[in-house]
């Protein structure tokens, strides 16, 4: 594939990884803000080939791992109930609820279906119109203007028994929590390339400024890891504060005008809480009032929620870069991605996943 | 799901009232929403997310930063000199 292969060339890798040890001088501690990119990081083996100097903490950018436990639930409840169809993205399936997982909801006869779009579940509700279709709109703003879209186009087919579980978060009010923390080693940023094609690097500038660091907008092969890394690392060596774009092929300072305008038609920023973190002001969207009635939470009663969360899983210390996963004392012994205890251990941009897949010989 | 995937474009349409299209993930054919892209051309390549496509990946910076743009510059600047 175009575009693709030669962003793994070997030999390319190599050359930025001998470039980022000429650059390097002191000790860094960086944060790669997305998941995917904690996952490509270890599957290309390139945490292998970077220098001593360099310290890679994990960022809170996975969707699945972030999802309150209550959302949980509630899907959970939806799904087991008899007039409704609840649909998902797969990654959602195994992530353990209070009492179980969406997966064994569906073994004992519970309507789940795995979607690839929510384009698909707008279909869904089409064809079954004696049941209620919900989508479970978790991610960040990379999902937001699909989610966005299934709205727009169930309100213009007059699509009524369709709507939406919402837990969608947004990447800028996370980095600030983090940065703001008493327990923040983070001195630079890898900024998730995918969500800046959606959203630009626009709202990055002030958080740079106010707390004066700098940040790599970054995409996902293995030589765009290398390429965020040297801008980034050369930023911090020449003490430099602001964010740079090392992933000019996608993404542009004002990012995507048709999808944000797409997003803030349907969707407006609100408090969410965040799985393991807590509750983040205006870390997420939720449906404007006009759209309220697509709104699953409001629209259906979904009875008293009662969470009770692992008592062995840390993956609030994990999703903010404070503690790793083989520091957990559940990791690959209690927790493994045949049996997690926690979102991070499931989700392909989960960090514990990530380490047990490809770390699991050296921890 | 974060992770969009980069694709070829092959053709943009209408279907319902939403701009759709059909692109090549590397040999698998799909089709994606252009609703969120809606400047986007056949033979022109894409990221996709969700069945969204969300960014086009543009070919100039794609070579720049793959060190190969200043390569082609020098060889148009060669091939310029002899002729
Ligand atoms: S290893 Fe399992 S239990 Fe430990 S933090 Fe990760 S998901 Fe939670």
């Amino acid at each position: 594939m175009k575009y693709t292969d030669e962003f793994r060339d070997a030999a390319r890798v190599k050359q930025l990884a001998d470039d980022l040890r000429g650059i390097i001088q002191h000790p860094w501690v960086i944060m790669e803000i997305c998941g995917g990119q904690t996952h490509s990081f270890m599957h290309y083996g390139i945490d292998q080939l970077l220098p001593p100097e360099i310290e890679l903490v994990h960022g809170p950018g996975c969707p699945v791992c972030v999802t309150p436990l209550e959302m949980i639930d509630k899907a959970i409840a939806l799904a087991s109930d008899s007039g409704f169809i609840l649909t998902s993205y797969g990654d959602m399936l195994r992530v353990p609820g209070s009492n179980q997982d969406l997966f064994s909801v569906r073994a004992s006869g519970g309507a789940v279906k795995v979607v690839y779009s929510p384009l698909d579940a707008v279909q869904l509700a089409r064809d079954n119109p004696d049941k209620q279709v919900v989508f479970f709109a978790i991610g960040f703003e990379t999902t937001t203007p699909a989610n966005a879209m299934s709205i727009i186009q169930a309100e213009s087919l007059g699509i009524k028994n369709f709507s939406l579980l919402v837990s969608q978060v947004r990447v800028p009010p996370a980095m600030e929590a983090i940065l703001s923390s008493p327990a923040n080693r983070v001195q630079g940023f890898l900024a998730a390339g995918h969500v800046c094609a959606v959203m630009g690097f626009w709202e990055y500038l002030p958080i740079a400024e106010k707390y004066q660091i700098p940040m790599a907008v970054t995409g996902f092969e293995p030589v765009d890891l290398l390429k965020g890394l040297n801008d980034l690392v050369t930023m911090l060596e020449q003490k430099k504060v602001g964010v740079i774009n090392s992933y000019p092929r996608a993404v542009t300072l004002e990012g995507n005008m048709a999808a944000q305008a797409s997003i803030n038609r349907v969707f407006q920023p609100s408090d969410r809480a965040w799985r393991g973190i807590g509750t983040i002001p205006m870390s997420g969207f939720s449906l404007r009032p006009e759209y309220v009635h697509f709104d699953a939470e409001k629209r259906f009663d979904l009875g008293h929620i009662k969470t009770r969360e692992s008592e062995v899983c840390i993956a609030g210390q994990v999703l903010q870069g404070v503690m790793k996963p083989p520091q957990c004392p559940g990791f690959g012994t209690l927790c493994t991605p045949e049996n997690p205890l926690g979102a991070p251990m499931v989700s392909a941009e989960g960090a514990c996943s990530a380490y047990y897949r490809y770390k699991k010989m050296t921890s | 799901m974060c992770l969009g995937v980069p694709c070829k474009i092959l053709e943009i349409y209408k279907k319902d009232t939403l701009t759709m299209g059909k692109v090549d993930f590397g040999g698998v054919v799909r089709e994606v929403c252009f609703e969120t892209l809606p400047d986007a051309l056949p033979g022109e390549y894409a990221i996709v997310h969700v069945g969204f496509a969300i960014s086009k990946l543009s070919e100039a910076d794609a070579l720049d930063t793959l060190g190969l743009l200043k390569e082609m510059n020098d060889l148009a600047d060669l091939e310029d000199q002899n002729q």
